[in-house]
This record gives structure tokens, C-alpha cells and sequence, in this order.
């Protein structure tokens, strides 16, 4: 796990600010912007993939059975996936409070 | 240290004069500069070269104000431009023209020595164009014994490759035909 | 040694990058470097240099050219003037930023406008706080050398920083005068091969230039600092070592007649000598004058340039650029910076001069030197610095 910015003092950056643990980005919980949940509704969804295509953070994953769900320690609810859904079968539900 | 002025017009070769005079004083051991007045380079217009040499290394990097000698490579700048300028009390113009001495000396007005050379004449006999450059280091050293006449062919046949014996021979014919006024 | 030759100024650089074995030039043709980037375009079509040469559209992928060779670590090199540097700026600070030891020697020339192809430090003082290694050479002998040692300082691991030879533009680039090459044994000797910090290599994956929250920016500058500022041990080290090999010794500050002296000038480049011509004029009026020179621009050498002129009571600043609306030049600016907490600290007369390829001749030096100590500590001069020559 990457350490936060907060806890790196000025001698703790490598030589030109590389950074050498490459793809440290997927440390970053993004999952945690979201407002807005994905549900796939799984009678008119027809496994045609294209939710999975468009999702702009690679955050939708295909189960065993073929259908597709949100990984939701990614998806930061665009709503991209509702867009495009040629059956209309995703539909965005609000997060618990 | 001597310094030297060479006048002449862009693509006549005024530049090249002063860097092989001073190849030629670098491959005598001596300290040596040359370099162009500076700027857009200009075919026909009037352009200055400078060449300093001294047995000590050269300091100075300035343009040169008061020369010991002065080259003048085409004839038609002596009416344009006051090339005596600044010349030493003790200095030699050396200058590239048809006329007598004793009548370019009159018309210039100058006390010191003049050295004159028809160099127009011995470049289109000897390389068939007239480009003085190489004839008038010959006036030159004629004039004041810079460097010995023999260290001038390396630096020529280096610049001139196959056309370098014309040079050497141009070259060589203004050493001899150069006439001295004091 | 070898023995002298005659040859320009310019040809010769190009001749030590070639003895450098540099891997990659990329570059722009621009007045007065030009003569630089042709030898060294010749000399890789010849095949007398095994490298790449880049003809890029602008000075502005010159330096992004450099930077990726740089970080894929190959010996890069770049050469540019005036306008050049200036369509390079954003990549000239990301370059020191990435700390990728790119090689550029700048042929100084003023900024535009009015245009102007002439010498001046315009160009250099405007990426003064870039973060590069910034050097300033007095003749062709001194360039040529200072090619291998950029080099050897770039690349040494604890330094990882780009790194700047300043030659003045036409008045070094286009003399022709003697030059003692080195053998290419004490070259290789000197300049071991070159060993990146950090490359980019698909085995072992890295990120360069990522971008930085507010919240680490600092920390990151505060690492470049430190960076630039440790580099002068090994850049006085590197110039030891070129010192036992060739003869000739660099500092980071020179002084010529500083004993005894009251009053110094202060120069940077090619100007240094002309002024040394008028110290010995002076001295020898029973003048108590002599002169100090900054070679090394950044990292400034603070405490050698202190030590420099403890014992002088005035100091005439030669300033090539003008900071608009400031107090005069850029050097001078720094140098009252550097010495405001010195307990005795000397007076200080500020001259720019040299703009844009205006001849400044011993005389005038030593008409400067006379107005200064008129002027020295006077205060009631309206302006903190002089426009030398100006037609009023």
C-alpha cells in the first residue's frame, strides 16, 4: 500500500519524484466518490458487455453466470454504464446514508 | 601582440584571410584569434575581420580599434570607407589596387606606410576569378613578417584541397610583387 | 598533451561531445549556436559519431526529444540560443525537475525585442531558476573542456541534474583560436559510462513525471533544492579531478589580483578576460583593483564567493541583462542578496552593459571603474545601477 502524501517528508521522494511501485494507482479507492450505485436487472439484461466497454474507470467485471456488476471499490457512480445500456437495464439507486 | 583588420565585401573571403593567418600563427606555437565582425552574413556588403596574434595568450575580446595593420581586399572600398581608421602611427595599410603607391597614398591622405598590390590582376591570371583573399595574405606578410610565408600552405592546402596550388601560387606572387611606400 | 590547433570555437565543442560518445543530440539550428549542431550533424552522417541525431521541428521537442532519451538513459545532448531557450522554457524546468542529466550548451544571444542576434545573458537569466547546473566559460579552451566535465557532473548519481555551459554567443562561437584537445584516453578516463539513477524499462516499470497535489508539491521542491544545492561538492570534486588530469584548474569562483585589492569587478563569461586586461592597466596606476569571476551560477557559491571579497570594500557588478523594473541586473541583485548579512559589507556599483553584442573595451572599464568609486556609497544617486553607454 502506498503511503498517503501526508505522511512523506521531503526525503522520502525518490530522485525526480519517480515513482517506482508502478500502477500504485489502483491503491486508490475511488469507490469511495460515489453517490449513486449501479443495479443491473438481470431479466432484461441480455450479457451483451457493452456497460463494460464504456465504464471509463475499467470498474465493471463479469460474474460466472455472464452477467455484469459494478466493482465497487472503483466505480465512482458516472452513471456511463445507464447511458449506454442498449436494454436499459441498469438503473442508478442512491447509497445508504 | 599585432592586431589586424582585414576590409573587404561578403563572399570575398575577408573572414578566411584572418583564419588562416591565424592557423598559420597557431602552428607556429604562437597564440592566435580571428573572427568575423559579427552578424548576418551579407554577399557585396562592406564586412571587417580581425586577427590578433602575440607570443602570450590573447585576453583581450574586444573588436580591434587601433590595428598595426590594415588589409583592404577590394579596391572600391577605399572610397566608401575611411579604412585607415584607427591605425597605428607605426602601421602599414595594405591595400589591393590598380593605381601607384604614390597616388593611393596622396588620395588616402595617411602618413604611414602604404603597401600596394594589383591583386585583382595576379587572382584572375592565376585562379581566374577575382578573389584576393589568398593574394593579399601574400601582400601581407610582404608588408610585416606576421608569420614565416611556408606556415601559410598548410592552412591553405587544408582550406583549398585540389584549387590550393593556384592560392599557393597567388599567393606567393603578391609576396614578391608588393611594393612597399613608406 | 597534445599540442594546441587552431580551430573555432564551436567545431571544437562539437569535437568534445563527439569525444564524449554522447548516444543522442537533438537539437535546432539557431544563430550563433548553428556552427555547433551542423559540425555535429556532419560528424554523425560521416559516422565518425555513432549517435542519433534528431532534427526536430522546434527547440521545444529538442529538449522533450532529450528528455525521453534521457530517461530511457542514453547520454543526451542539446544545444540552443536566445529564442530557442525561450520556445524551451516549460521543458527546461521539467527536465531539472525529472533530474535527467541532459548536456546543453547555450551560445548566449539577447531576447527579441527588437530583434537582436547578438551576445548578451538575456537568454540564460531567464531560466536562471530552472534548477539546472548553470556554468559560464571565459574562451574555446575552457568550453572545451567544460563539455566533458557537464557530463561527468550530470550524470554522477549524487548530482542527477541537467546541466548548462555558457559560451557567449559569436564572441566564443564564431573565434577561431588554439585549442588543446584532450586524448580521448583522459576522456574516457574522466567520464566513466553513463549510469542512470532511474530508466524506463518495461522489466522493472516506473513513473516519471507524475503530477503532484498541493500537498506534496512542496516537499518535492523542497527535494529539488536540496538536490542542486549538494550538487557544488561534487562539481568542485569533478573539477579537482579534470585539474590532475589536464593542468588547468576551474573553481566555483576566481579571482585574479585579489590581494590587496579595495575594489573588484565582477563578470561572468568572456568578458572576464577584456577586464583582466584593464585590472593590469590599473594596477599598474597604483590602483588597488582586482577582479572575481563566477563560474559556477547555480548552485550559487554562497560561502566562496563571501570569502572571495571579505577584504574588498566595492564591488562593480558587470550585469549582460536588465531586470525590468527592478533594481538593475540579475547578478547584482543576488550578489547584494548574498552579502546583506556580511558584517562589513562591501558598496556595490551595478553597470549593465554589453547588451545585445556592444563592444565593451578596456577603456571602458576602466571609465567604469572611475565612475564607481565616485559613485560608491553616494546616497543621493537617484538610480542603483548605470545603463554603461547609453545615448541620453
Amino acid at each position: 500500500m502506498a503511503r498517503s502524501e501526508e505522511d512523506l517528508k521531503w526525503k522520502d521522494l525518490e530522485t525526480g519524484c519517480v515513482v517506482s511501485d508502478a500502477g500504485n494507482a489502483s491503491q486508490y479507492r475511488t469507490g469511495d466518490w460515489r453517490s449513486l450505485l449501479p443495479v443491473w436487472d438481470k431479466t432484461k439484461c441480455i450479457r451483451c458487455g457493452v456497460c463494460f466497454l464504456f465504464c471509463p474507470d475499467a470498474a465493471i467485471r463479469k460474474t460466472s453466470e455472464g452477467y455484469f456488476e459494478a466493482d465497487l471499490y472503483y466505480c465512482k457512480g458516472c452513471g456511463i454504464c445507464v447511458q449506454e445500456c442498449v436494454t436499459g437495464c441498469i438503473t442508478m439507486v442512491e447509497e445508504e446514508e | 601582440m599585432i592586431e589586424i583588420r582585414f576590409h573587404g565585401r561578403g563572399g570575398q573571403g575577408a573572414v578566411t584571410s584572418a583564419e588562416l593567418l591565424a592557423l598559420a600563427a597557431i602552428s607556429e606555437g604562437k597564440y592566435a584569434q580571428a573572427f568575423p565582425s559579427f552578424g548576418p552574413e551579407r554577399r557585396g556588403a562592406p564586412v571587417v575581420a580581425f586577427c590578433r596574434v602575440d607570443d602570450h595568450p590573447i585576453r583581450l575580446r574586444t573588436n580591434i580599434y587601433s590595428p598595426d595593420l590594415v588589409v583592404v581586399l577590394d579596391p572600391s572600398l577605399l572610397r566608401l570607407i575611411n579604412v585607415a581608421a584607427g591605425l597605428k602611427e607605426n602601421g602599414v595599410l595594405i591595400t589591393n589596387t590598380k593605381f601607384t603607391s604614390e597616388e593611393i597614398k596622396e588620395r588616402l591622405g595617411i602618413k604611414q606606410t602604404l603597401a600596394t598590390i594589383n591583386a585583382n590582376k595576379i587572382a584572375l591570371e592565376e585562379l581566374g576569378l577575382p578573389i584576393t583573399n589568398t593574394t593579399m595574405l601574400g601582400s601581407l606578410l610582404n608588408a610585416r613578417q606576421v608569420v614565416h610565408p611556408d606556415s601559410l600552405i598548410g592552412p591553405l592546402e587544408k582550406r583549398f584541397g585540389r584549387i590550393a596550388d593556384k592560392n599557393i601560387r597567388a599567393f606567393r606572387r603578391a609576396f614578391a610583387e608588393t611594393v612597399i611606400l613608406n | 598533451m597534445n599540442k594546441k590547433v587552431g580551430i573555432e570555437v564551436s567545431l571544437a565543442a562539437a569535437d568534445a561531445i563527439k569525444m564524449a560518445n554522447v548516444d543522442l543530440i537533438a537539437a535546432y539550428p539557431i544563430t550563433p549556436q548553428t556552427h555547433i549542431v551542423e559540425h555535429l550533424s556532419e560528424l554523425v552522417a560521416n559516422g565518425e559519431l555513432d549517435a542519433e541525431f534528431i532534427p526536430v521541428e522546434s527547440e521545444h521537442s529538442a529538449l522533450s526529444v532529450c528528455i525521453g532519451s534521457s530517461a530511457a538513459g542514453a547520454r543526451t545532448f542539446t544545444c540552443t540560443s536566445s529564442q530557442g531557450l525561450a520556445l524551451m522554457n516549460e521543458i527546461v524546468f521539467i527536465a531539472a525537475s525529472l533530474r535527467l542529466p541532459i548536456v546543453m550548451i547555450l551560445a548566449n544571444r539577447s531576447l527579441s525585442g527588437p530583434l537582436s542576434i547578438w551576445n548578451d545573458h538575456t537568454d540564460v537569466m531567464s531560466i536562471r531558476d530552472s534548477g539546472w547546473i548553470q556554468v559560464f566559460t571565459e574562451n574555446g579552451q575552457e568550453v572545451f573542456d567544460h563539455v566533458f566535465f557537464a557530463f561527468r557532473v550530470a550524470e554522477n548519481p549524487k548530482v542527477s541534474l541537467p546541466v548548462i555551459v555558457n559560451l557567449d554567443g559569436f564572441i566564443l562561437t564564431h573565434v577561431i583560436e588554439p585549442i588543446q584537445y584532450w586524448d580521448q584516453e583522459a576522456v574516457d578516463k574522466y567520464l566513466p559510462d553513463f549510469k542512470p539513477v532511474n530508466t524506463l524499462n518495461p522489466d522493472a516499470p516506473v513513473t516519471m513525471g507524475a503530477f503532484a497535489m498541493p500537498g506534496i508539491y512542496t516537499e518535492a521542491k523542497k527535494a529539488q533544492d536540496e538536490a542542486l544545492i549538494k550538487s557544488k561538492p561534487e562539481i568542485i570534486k569533478a573539477w579537482k579531478e579534470m585539474g590532475k588530469i589536464i593542468g588547468r584548474n576551474y573553481s566555483p569562483v576566481e579571482t585574479n589580483q585579489i590581494k590587496g585589492a579595495e575594489t573588484v569587478f565582477l563578470t561572468m563569461g568572456s568578458m572576464g578576460e577584456t577586464v583582466s586586461i584593464a585590472v593590469d592597466k590599473l594596477r599598474a596606476q597604483g590602483q588597488k583593483v582586482g577582479q572575481v569571476k563566477i563560474r559556477l551560477w547555480r548552485p550559487f557559491p554562497v560561502e566562496e564567493f563571501r570569502k572571495a571579497v571579505r577584504n574588498v570594500k566595492n564591488i562593480i557588478v558587470i550585469d549582460r541583462a536588465l531586470s525590468f523594473g527592478g533594481q538593475g541586473g540579475p547578478v547584482a541583485g543576488e550578489i547584494r542578496s548574498v552579502l546583506y548579512d556580511e558584517e562589513n559589507r562591501p558598496l556595490i556599483t551595478n553597470f549593465i552593459c554589453g547588451l545585445a553584442g556592444r563592444d565593451v573595451t578596456t577603456d571602458n572599464f576602466i571609465d567604469m571603474y572611475e565612475m564607481s568609486l565616485k559613485m560608491a556609497g553616494d546616497k543621493s544617486k537617484e538610480e542603483d545601477y548605470v545603463m554603461y553607454g547609453v545615448r541620453e
